[in-house]
Parts: structure tokens; C-alpha cells; sequence
């Protein structure tokens, strides 16, 4: 039996990696600037490097194979780049060390990220390389002359996730892998509730057949199971629920220069309808109660919304599970696209690994990272890697190669390569790549992120606890969130330098004083020395 | 006239110096940055002076402090108080603690309790905490959370002995010694897996072999005939710990004896502290 997906610890705070990268952007003040990266005419091959990688995967033995082949390739191709391979498996744990070693210098030269996570990076001087330079560089660009592998050329990235990428009008990431939420149901419990999948989920129809399944016997088991245990409605990551939420209504979340908007009447008419179906029984959360995988697995959960990149983890006959093989039931299992307000127009989020380069003093270094980084949005990598969760390929070259195509016709075949759960997460993605959406990127957007989240986690864990969700309630969460996330505080970041805007009156009265004290010092010592010479 | 030159720059000066206390409100990102620290340090601070404050009122314990059996007949979402002897810190981040505690009669998993730096270093094992929080369950873990630890200065203290419960692995009867201090003995370490060359290793980083030094260790035992997993948690026993190592050496088919905590993920999941390999 396989066990152990993942214990819970306790996340790094973010407050904490804001106070660290306070620490090391201020101490960075003292420091030697680093220079700008400009692309070197040649590679010089003559000459060894060694670059460090640090990679994220999911937990998944499989997924660091594929890393460590990709690396091998690479240096048979490149003999003279060494790449150094560091493991992680969680986001913030990168984010947390690439802040720590900002001072010393020694960050990576190329790391799996997300686009929050470079905001606050690029506080730094030149930390970051900008991308625009070697995307279009003829030699080592993107699909470049000189290039010693097939590499995408820029028009083969799909357009929507190279967007994401952007940061204040520069390039400081290119897309590894996309993925986007599923919802996961038991289509066995839908019917025996009486219901008919729709042919898309609404949130109405969600929380009406939650409701339903929320029904008991009266020694207090579940009717629809015969079990104690019942969350008909279980979500993983409540800051997309909130994030996607707030945009299916095209209500505010923030300005793309960082403004927070997320506290408007729709964000509180979703908190009430979340407290509703929390104080029934319908509905809880992965912080809350854990893994929704592991509660639908058992029977214990009608729909499961959690990461298409998680897909392998969900249905009867998942690869990966973590529950004991006595208490998986047998179920239908439908993966279908999150439940929406507006079901003419679908809305997702994207979201998925990127990747970024560290400048270093030696600007050939900084291109053999750039030639690595690239080499992992080459076919075999994004196919290889795609694979082994509900990803999907950054590159049309790859989506349209004829291994991943005959890997997507082949779902169903076996339960581990061709598992029809996780490659039905995938074409969800791919059918809806055009439906997805990111929010805007500024240094404090995964604080807001974070904060939107908690909204959810705040109210449903005060419902289960018998207190009173209400106005004053929601007023006093909305002041602490705002606190505690330090929403008030950058508003206006947006990752780039800012103009300031003209010097205000006593500043200027201050420099003219300054400059007026310079001339007489100036007028006394000639003065002095004339009279001297006299 | 050096005397107007030195008073006008002095002037100038803190004239500056003023101008940059009051602007707080114009500022960069890097600037905000900084801004975030030093309000997240304020908000550390007085985290820290409420938590002294209730070390000091908690010398007289009320009468809504449960006892273990209370504590376990209490429902789950209910806010609960107990008092408790420290047994092992897990995990401390911003003013938030996770800590195995126990009495005489059961033990309890206090999960990201607040808890200032200062009062987390008096944690060390033995030392009689009162937690007040919500009794939670998570992923079959009963435990603590959202809770504030206050040190019971002065109170006694209680190290628990490893309580061998070899032979209720495998029963129902296992979950009720849940978080506390536990032994295995007699056990014969399994393979947890197989390496890049296909061949049986003892232990696995993370529980597929996908993590690195410094990451959980899982690592297999058997005992009359059933096998079972055991896990290193790095943050409880990180990778410069005895334990860390020992199980880095140990070989298939070795019978060994651990110690550790009951902990609970979908079943039985213990935290091992020490592992001896049987003479």
C-alpha cells in the first residue's frame, strides 16, 4: 500500500518570507550592484560551467526521473554545463530560500517559480534576468540558429501562458508546465441523489446536490454512504475558489498595479452563501478536514475541486493513494471544469511551474542557464513531464507532437500511464485553455492570494464552531485579514520601479539650502586662499 | 561665518532626517517591502508581550481546564483547555509552535499554537503548559489548533516513558494511546523500496523516493508478519539529528527497536525519535 502522500506541515508564513526578504532587499542596499545581463555574441563551449537547478515536483518519484533524464540529456548535448539538481517539493520552500540567499550571492541559476514569487524577487537590483533580450536573440533565442536541440520557438508558446509570465511589461519567465482546477465527483452519488450532471457545473447545482448529500439517518450516519464521515463539497486551495469566484462575477479582486479591491459586497455575499452550506454540513475545506482526494476515495465526498496536477490521486482506481485499500470504494468518477456563475462563459485560473534565471557576474553562465531553461520546454521534457499529472505541454510543439497526441488518445488504457482520470484532467485544460486566467502580478500578490484564501478558511472554521457569521463579524475579519496580510501596505506595488512623481515643496526647499550652503563654502575657501596669497 | 555654514547644515540635516520619518506613505516596492518587516515585527512583538502577559495570569489555573478523558469526550470544533507536560517541539514559525504534550493519563498534538521565540525555547521536555484552542481532527489527527500556549512557570514536571505498544499494532485498540510517547521493539526493518537500479533499500526519501537529503525519511518494519511504515519527520528530527542517521544505516532484515510519537494521517503514522539496532 502506498502511503504517505503528503504529511501537512506547517507552511513557511508568508509574513515570515516578506520579513526575510525585507532583510535581505534592504541589506542588498550595501552591496555591489550587480550588472545588468547583456547576451553575449557566443557561447564559448571551450569553457566549463556548473549551474544549480532548483526544482519543484509534486511528491512524485516520477516527476524527478524525468528531471534527472532531462539534465543528463542536456549535459550529453552541452558537455561543458554541469547542472545541479536541488529537489523541493513545495513552492514556498523555494521562494523562502531563493530570499535567503539573495545576500550571500548565492541563489540559483535557475529555479521553478511562480510569477508572485519573481515580484518580489525583481525588488532586488538586476536579481532577475529580463527574458526579452534572449527570446529574440537569433543565435540562442528561442528556436535559435545555434542552439543544439529542437527548441520552441517563441510563437509555439501558448500565447495565454507566456502572457502570464510578464511582469511590468518584461518577460522574467518562461512557462514549464500549465495546469488548472477540476472538479472530481462520484457520479454514482449525483444519481443516487437524483440528479444529472449538468452539461456544466454550476455552483448552484454544486451546492443543491451538496445540500442534498448532507442529509442524515437518524443515528446520525450519513444516507447517502451509511458512513459517519460526509463532505459533499470538499475544496483544496480556497484562494482560488475566492479568486475564481470574485472573476466568474466580474467583481474586484485587485488592479493590476496592485490595489487591493477584494473586499466588495461579492466577496461578502460569498462568504454568507460559504457559512450556509459550511453550517449544514456541506461543505469544508482541504485545511480544514485534509486531502479532498483522500474523502472522495472513501466514499465520503460527492465533488472533489483540487489541481488538474493532482489527478492521479483521484478515483477508485487512482495510481496514487493514500488511504487504506480497504476503504477506497468503487465509483464513477467525472472530471469536469470548476463550477461557474455564467455557464456561456467559462472561467478558470491558470496556473502551473515557471521558470527564471538568476543574473550572475559571468554573463556566459547566465546563458548557459538560459540554454537549460530552454531545453525544458523542448518536446521530449514538456511531453515526458506532462505526463505523469493532469499538466499540459507550455508549447503547441509539444501538444501537437505525435507522442502526446497518441498518449491523450489512449486514455483509459492501463491505470498509471494512461489513467483515463488524469488524461481527462489534461483535456479539460487543453479545451479550455482559451477560458483560463491569471491574476495580476505585483510585489504583495501572493499576500493578497493568501489573504483570499484565508476569507474562506476564516469563515468556515467560525461556522463550525458555532459562532455568528454576520456584518460585524465580516467587518472585524475584513480589519484583521488587512493586517495580518498587510493589505494596506502596497497597494500600488507593481514590481517595477515606480515613477515617484515631482519632489515636494519642502524636499525642493531642502536640496536649493543644501546647494546654497555648497556655494558659500565654496565662496569662503576661495576666499581664504586669496587672502592667504595676499 | 564657519559657525552659519555648521548651524544651516545641522539645520539641513535634520531637517532630512524629519522629512524621512514622515514618509511613510510614498514609497517604493523595495521600500514597502521593508515597511512589511518592520510592521511584521511590530505584530511580533506584541504577540510576544501578550504571551508573557499570560504566562503571568496563568499561575492560577481556572476550573475550565480538562482533563484527558474530558478532553477526549469534548466534541470536535469545540474550544478546549488543558494542561499538559512538553514531550517534543516539532515546528515554530512566526510565533507558532507545534508541540507534542502529555500527562499521566493521554497525550495531545498542539498544532501552530501561538507562542512566542521566547517562551518556545522554554519548551524543552517536561515543562507543564496550559493550551487553550479547538479541539480539530485532520486527516484522522486529533489535535489542537488555533490555540495560545502559556508556560506554567513553577508548576512540576513530567517526562513520559515510551509506552510499548508493539503488540497493539495492527488493532483498534492503537488509536487510543494517539500523540503519545511510544515504543517498538523487536521489529525487522522491511525494504521501503528499490533504487535506481532496481535493487531493495531500507529507507526512502519522502515516501516514493522523490525527495533529497534533509527531507522525511520513510522506512518499513515488520512484526509478526505485517509490515509497516515508519517516518523521520525532518522538522520534528531534521537530517543532523542521531536518528536521522540511523536510519540512513540501517540494513533490510535487521531487527531494531524505536521510540517516537503516535502520530495519526489516514492511519497510524508515527514519528520515530530513536532507532537501536538490536545487539
Amino acid at each position: 500500500m502506498m502511503k504517505q502522500k503528503n504529511t501537512r506541515k506547517p507552511k513557511l508564513a508568508f509574513l515570515l518570507v516578506l520579513a526575510a526578504a525585507a532583510t535581505v532587499l534592504s541589506g542588498c542596499h550595501g552591496k555591489k550592484e550587480q550588472a545588468a545581463f547583456t547576451v553575449p555574441d557566443h557561447f564559448d563551449l571551450s569553457k566549463d560551467y556548473e549551474i544549480t537547478f532548483w526544482a519543484k515536483n509534486d511528491t512524485n518519484k516520477t516527476q524527478t526521473d524525468i528531471y534527472r533524464q532531462a539534465i543528463a540529456d542536456f549535459q550529453e548535448l552541452y558537455p561543458n554545463i554541469t547542472v545541479n539538481l536541488r529537489l523541493y517539493t513545495d513552492y514556498n520552500d523555494i521562494y523562502n530560500d531563493v530570499i535567503t540567499n539573495l545576500t550571500t550571492g548565492t541563489t540559483p541559476n535557475v529555479c521553478i517559480t511562480y510569477p508572485d514569487h519573481i515580484a518580489t524577487y525583481l525588488t532586488g537590483d538586476e536579481v532577475v534576468v529580463p527574458l526579452d533580450d534572449l527570446f529574440c536573440n537569433e543565435a540562442y533565442g528561442l528556436g535559435g540558429s545555434e542552439l543544439l536541440f529542437d527548441g520552441p520557438k517563441e510563437e509555439e508558446i501558448v500565447p495565454q501562458f507566456l502572457e502570464e509570465c510578464q511582469i511590468g511589461g518584461h518577460y522574467y519567465a518562461l512557462p514549464f508546465m500549465r495546469s488548472t482546477e477540476a472538479c472530481y465527483i462520484n457520479v454514482d452519488y449525483v444519481e443516487a441523489l437524483g440528479y444529472t450532471l449538468p452539461e456544466t457545473l454550476t455552483w448552484d447545482f454544486i451546492w443543491e446536490v451538496s445540500e442534498a448529500a448532507a442529509a442524515k439517518n437518524p443515528d446520525g450516519t450519513f444516507k447517502l454512504n451509511n458512513q459517519e464521515v460526509m463532505i459533499p463539497f470538499l475544496y483544496k486551495s480556497t484562494d482560488n475558489m475566492m479568486i475564481q469566484m470574485l472573476k466568474q462575477q466580474n467583481a474586484g479582486y485587485s488592479t493590476s498595479t496592485g490595489e487591493v479591491e477584494l473586499f466588495n459586497d461579492t466577496t461578502k455575499e460569498i462568504l454568507y452563501t460559504i457559512a450556509g452550506h459550511t453550517a449544514t454540513g456541506a461543505f469544508s475545506t482541504f485545511k480544514i478536514s485534509g486531502y479532498p482526494a483522500n474523502f472522495l476515495n472513501a466514499g465520503q465526498c460527492v465533488f472533489a475541486i483540487d489541481s488538474t496536477a493532482g489527478a492521479t490521486w483521484m478515483g477508485s482506481d487512482a495510481p496514487l493513494v493514500d488511504i487504506a485499500e480497504e476503504s477506497v470504494v468503487d465509483f464513477e468518477t467525472a472530471v469536469m471544469p470548476i463550477p461557474q456563475y455564467d455557464p456561456a462563459h467559462p472561467q478558470m485560473i491558470s496556473q502551473g511551474p515557471s521558470l527564471c534565471i538568476f543574473n550572475k557576474e559571468d554573463p556566459q553562465e547566465v546563458l548557459a542557464s538560459w540554454l537549460f531553461a530552454q531545453y525544458m520546454l523542448s518536446n521530449p521534457v514538456q511531453t515526458a513531464y506532462s505526463e505523469t499529472e493532469g499538466y499540459v505541454p507550455v508549447t503547441t510543439a509539444a501538444q501537437n507532437s505525435p507522442q502526446y497526441q497518441d498518449y491523450l488518445s489512449r486514455a483509459g488504457e492501463d491505470d498509471s500511464t494512461y489513467y483515463d482520470v488524469k488524461i481527462k484532467a489534461a483535456k479539460l485544460l487543453l479545451e479550455h485553455e482559451a477560458d483560463t486566467f491569471v491574476t495580476p502580478v505585483f510585489n504583495g500578490s501572493a499576500s493578497l492570494r493568501n489573504a483570499a484564501g484565508q476569507l474562506i478558511e476564516e469563515v468556515t472554521k467560525s461556522v463550525r464552531r458555532k459562532q455568528t457569521v454576520d456584518d460585524a463579524y465580516l467587518e472585524e475579519l475584513r480589519s484583521k485579514i488587512t493586517s495580518l496580510y498587510h493589505l494596506d501596505e502596497f497597494s500600488g506595488m507593481s514590481g517595477e520601479q515606480t515613477d515617484l512623481g515631482p519632489l515636494p515643496l519642502a524636499s525642493k526647499i531642502l536640496l536649493g539650502t543644501l546647494a546654497g550652503i555648497w556655494i558659500l563654502l565654496i565662496l569662503y575657501g576661495a576666499g581664504s586662499k586669496i587672502k592667504k596669497r595676499n | 561665518m564657519k559657525k552659519t555654514i555648521s548651524m544651516l547644515l545641522v539645520l539641513s540635516m535634520a531637517g532630512m532626517l524629519s522629512g524621512c520619518a514622515g514618509k511613510s506613505t510614498e514609497t517604493t516596492a523595495a521600500d514597502t517591502t521593508a515597511a512589511e518587516s518592520a510592521a511584521a515585527a511590530e505584530e511580533t512583538t506584541e504577540a510576544a508581550e501578550s504571551t508573557a502577559a499570560e504566562t503571568t495570569e496563568a499561575d492560577g489555573a481556572d476550573g475550565d481546564v480538562l482533563n484527558y478523558e474530558e478532553y477526549m469526550a469534548a466534541d470536535l470544533d469545540t474550544e478546549v483547555t488543558i494542561q499538559a507536560y512538553v514531550q517534543a517541539k516539532q515546528a515554530w514559525w512566526e510565533d507558532q509552535a507545534t508541540v507534542y504534550a502529555q500527562d499521566q493519563d493521554g497525550a495531545y498534538f498542539i498544532y501552530n499554537a501561538a507562542c512566542s521565540q521566547e517562551d518556545y525555547d522554554l519548551l524543552v521536555p517536561g515543562t507543564k503548559i496550559q493550551v487553550t484552542g479547538y479541539k480539530s481532527e485532520w486527516s484522522g489527527e486529533v489535535e489542537i489548533m488555533d490555540g495560545t500556549i502559556q508556560v506554567l512557570e513553577g508548576e512540576d514536571t513530567y517526562v513520559a516513558e515510551a509506552l510499548d505498544v508493539t503488540d497493539l499494532l495492527g488493532t483498534d485498540e492503537l488509536i487510543d494511546h494517539q500523540n503519545q510517547f511510544v515504543s517498538f521493539t523487536g521489529m525487522t526493518v522491511e525494504a521501503a523500496g528499490q533504487d535506481e537500479n532496481g535493487n531493495d533499500v531500507a529507507f526512502l526519501y519522502n515516501w516514493d523516493g522523490s525527495g533529497t537529503e534533509g527531507d522525511d525519511l520513510y522506512f518499513n518494519a515488520s512484526y509478526n508478519g505485517e509490515t509497516y511504515t515508519f517516518t523521520i519527520e525532518s522538522y520534528l528530527c531534521d537530517s543532523s539529528t542521531e536518528v536521522y542517521s540511523a536510519v540512513k544505516n540501517l540494513q533490510i532484515g535487521q531487527t531494531i527497536d524505536m521510540e517516537g510519537f503516535l502520530y495519526w494521517y489516514e492511519g497510524v503514522n508515527p514519528h520515530i525519535t530513536s532507532v537501536t539496532v538490536a545487539e
